[in-house]
């Protein structure tokens, strides 16, 4: 029997759900519309509205920096290390969630633990290291700091995914005939695709999103969009307009990217229930 | 259609022996059960025949042939999963056709073996759908069309309806009875539940704790019990065991008695006692009942009868039905 529920409870529950959306959109949202004003009105009208809209600080900001090689780095640095990522940690979850060992726990807890370190902590040796090397702004160290970065996050959400598919249906395709092999293409690989590619997402994001570490160890050459948002907020003043623009440019990508595979995301998560 | 032997089949997990010596013929084209409370290492047992388990030592023998070392594949055998394990992603053609690609049959031989088997299991209408649009019933019936279109050795059940509803269990008993008629093929079935071993198999093997109780058919283990663990799990309601000097009196250390083998209103020889609880169930009535003599005891009475708690009754058991133990609790002769 489905549940009854009032019309008022209904209006209730879809107020809360629209003042918490809009809540936690808010920061993006003011972002987003201040982009938009002329630099006098984002000073002196902080609220949301403005006198008269603009495109103009779109067009200073990539007159003055080279957006385009900034979003290509991004591109080269989030979506690399993801996938790196992902070529260690699949292998790694997969033993882990289909034939743990005594450690398996621990060792999970263990690389879970380096997450818990302040990255502070490891950037005067890590920083020595690329600047002996002359890593510094060089594309593949970054994105292996990266992709060692989150690592341990992949391998926990992949292991958690992997925990999901019932043995049972793997012993069934072993009963089966499959091999190795076909278990792996053929049952395996289906059932856990949409927790690789929720995993693949989450992590372009965060790897996007990452500021610490790129915005110590590259400057221009593997300079990457944080670093691009950054060069906005200090030598000549504060311009929160081009900030703005900067920063809209910089989420775009990345915001339409989680809006358009949200629908498989979603689907990949309820996905595959046979009990 | 095959035979399957045990020999002094062990297996250990760490230092816990789950399965201590087993010795077991499984008869070609027979129905076998394995039946034992959870944990007697029923399920296990299945899966070292599947050949999903690894033996700590003894054998594994189909039709003669050693398969201790083989995997589960080269066994030739199907198994039918209580959890159904059904592959989520794909159709229930794909699913009933997969083990005949796996087995890289031609494509055309394949649809004609889906479609003979989707007739059997009245399947036909779904077999573009995927798993998670069905019902119980025919997610486990798809189960079972993927095991026949193998036309394996033998089927292996592990606990196949514990997930159905009482109604539909009995339904799907009743189907794979037919389809083990129809087929003839050596199937072994594991299951806690003793109504359906007692109602679904010609041989029945009662596991506790990692060993054989004893092997027989339903009514060898319903009358004549080796032990009284076997004449406390076949059987319901539950036999009545009677210690003490009312089992003295007949050279026991325990005495056993079915609830269907007592009768009410005996005046002689008999006991007495007041009734607790009366179950109603229409074709018969369990009327639970406190005795002087025998303590808490179960009697199966017909429907009809009037029984309201605190009646007094008189009670006398069917001399030829009562079974007796020694200390060990093993069957007197």
């Amino acid at each position: 029997m489905a549940r009854q529920t009032s019309p008022q409870r209904k209006l209730i529950v879809t107020l809360i759900a629209w003042t918490i959306g809009i809540l936690m959109f808010w920061p993006i949202l003011w972002t987003i519309l201040t982009s938009f004003k002329t630099e006098q009105d984002a000073v002196l009208m902080p609220q949301l509205f403005s006198t008269g809209w603009t495109f103009e600080n779109f067009g200073i900001v990539q007159e003055r920096s080279d957006y385009l090689r900034f979003a290509m780095n991004s591109i080269i640095l989030a979506f690399g290390s993801t996938l790196l990522g992902l070529v260690f940690a699949i292998p790694a979850a997969w033993s882990m969630a289909f034939s743990p060992s005594k450690r398996t726990k621990d060792t999970l807890l263990w690389m879970l633990s380096t997450k818990m370190m302040p990255p502070v902590g490891a950037l005067l040796p890590i920083y020595l290291i690329f600047k002996d090397y002359h890593w510094i702004d060089q594309h593949i160290p970054v994105l292996v700091i990266m992709f060692m970065l989150n690592l341990p996050l992949v391998i926990w959400m992949l292991f958690t995914y992997f925990k999901e598919i019932p043995v049972d249906i793997l012993e069934a395709s072993r009963m089966d005939g499959a091999g190795v092999w076909q278990e792996l293409t053929r049952v395996l690989a289906p059932m856990a695709l949409p927790g690789i590619a929720s995993t693949f997402l989450l992590n372009v994001i965060l790897a996007w999103n990452e500021a610490f570490w790129t915005l110590k160890l590259t400057d221009v050459h593997a300079a990457p969009l944080t670093v691009f948002i950054a060069s906005y907020s200090s030598p000549e003043g504060l311009f929160w307009a081009k900030l703005s623009a900067a920063s809209t440019m910089a989420i775009a990508p990345i915001l339409i990217l989680g809006w358009f595979s949200q629908k498989q995301l979603v689907r990949g998560l309820t996905f595959g229930a046979v009990k | 259609m095959s035979r399957i032997e045990l020999k002094a089949v062990r297996k250990d997990f760490g230092n816990l022996g789950v399965i201590n010596g087993v010795d077991l013929d499984i008869l070609d084209g027979g129905f076998t059960v394995f039946v034992g409370p959870s944990g007697c290492g029923k399920s296990t047992l299945l899966r070292l025949i599947a050949g999903l388990e690894d033996l700590t030592s003894g054998q594994v023998l189909i039709d003669g042939r050693d398969v201790t070392e083989l995997g589960p594949a080269q066994r030739e055998l199907a198994m039918v999963f209580q959890s159904y394990a059904l592959y989520p992603h794909m159709s229930v053609r794909n699913n009933i056709g997969f083990p005949l690609k796996m087995a890289k049959q031609p494509e055309d031989m394949i649809e004609a073996k889906v479609r003979k088997a989707a007739e059997t299991l009245n399947l036909t209408a779904y077999l573009d759908r995927r798993p998670g649009q069905l019902s119980g019933g025919q997610r486990q019936r798809v189960a079972i069309g993927r095991a026949i279109v193998r036309e394996p050795k033998a089927f292996l059940f592990d606990e196949p309806l514990s997930n159905l509803d009482a109604a539909l269990r009995v339904q799907m008993r009743l189907e794979i009875m037919q389809l083990h008629k129809s087929l003839g093929a050596t199937m072994v079935y594991v299951t806690h539940d003793q109504v359906e071993a007692m109602t679904m198999a010609d041989r029945i093997v009662v596991l506790n704790q990692g060993r054989i109780e004893q092997v027989g058919s339903p009514l060898e283990l319903y009358d004549h019990p080796k032990t009284l663990f076997v004449a406390g799990f076949i059987g319901s309601p539950k036999m009545n065991f009677i210690s003490g000097s009312v089992a003295a009196r007949y050279g026991a250390a325990t005495i056993g008695i079915r609830p269907e083998h007592i009768q009410l209103g005996a005046s002689d020889g008999g006991f007495t006692g007041t009734i607790r609880i009366a179950e109603h169930l229409g074709s018969d009535t369990f009327i639970h009942a406190e005795s002087p003599e025998l303590g808490s005891i179960t009697v199966r009475a017909t429907g009809n009868i009037e029984a309201s708690p605190g009646t007094a009754l008189a009670l006398g058991f069917e001399a030829s039905r009562v079974h007796r133990f020694d200390a060990q609790g093993v069957a007197l002769k």
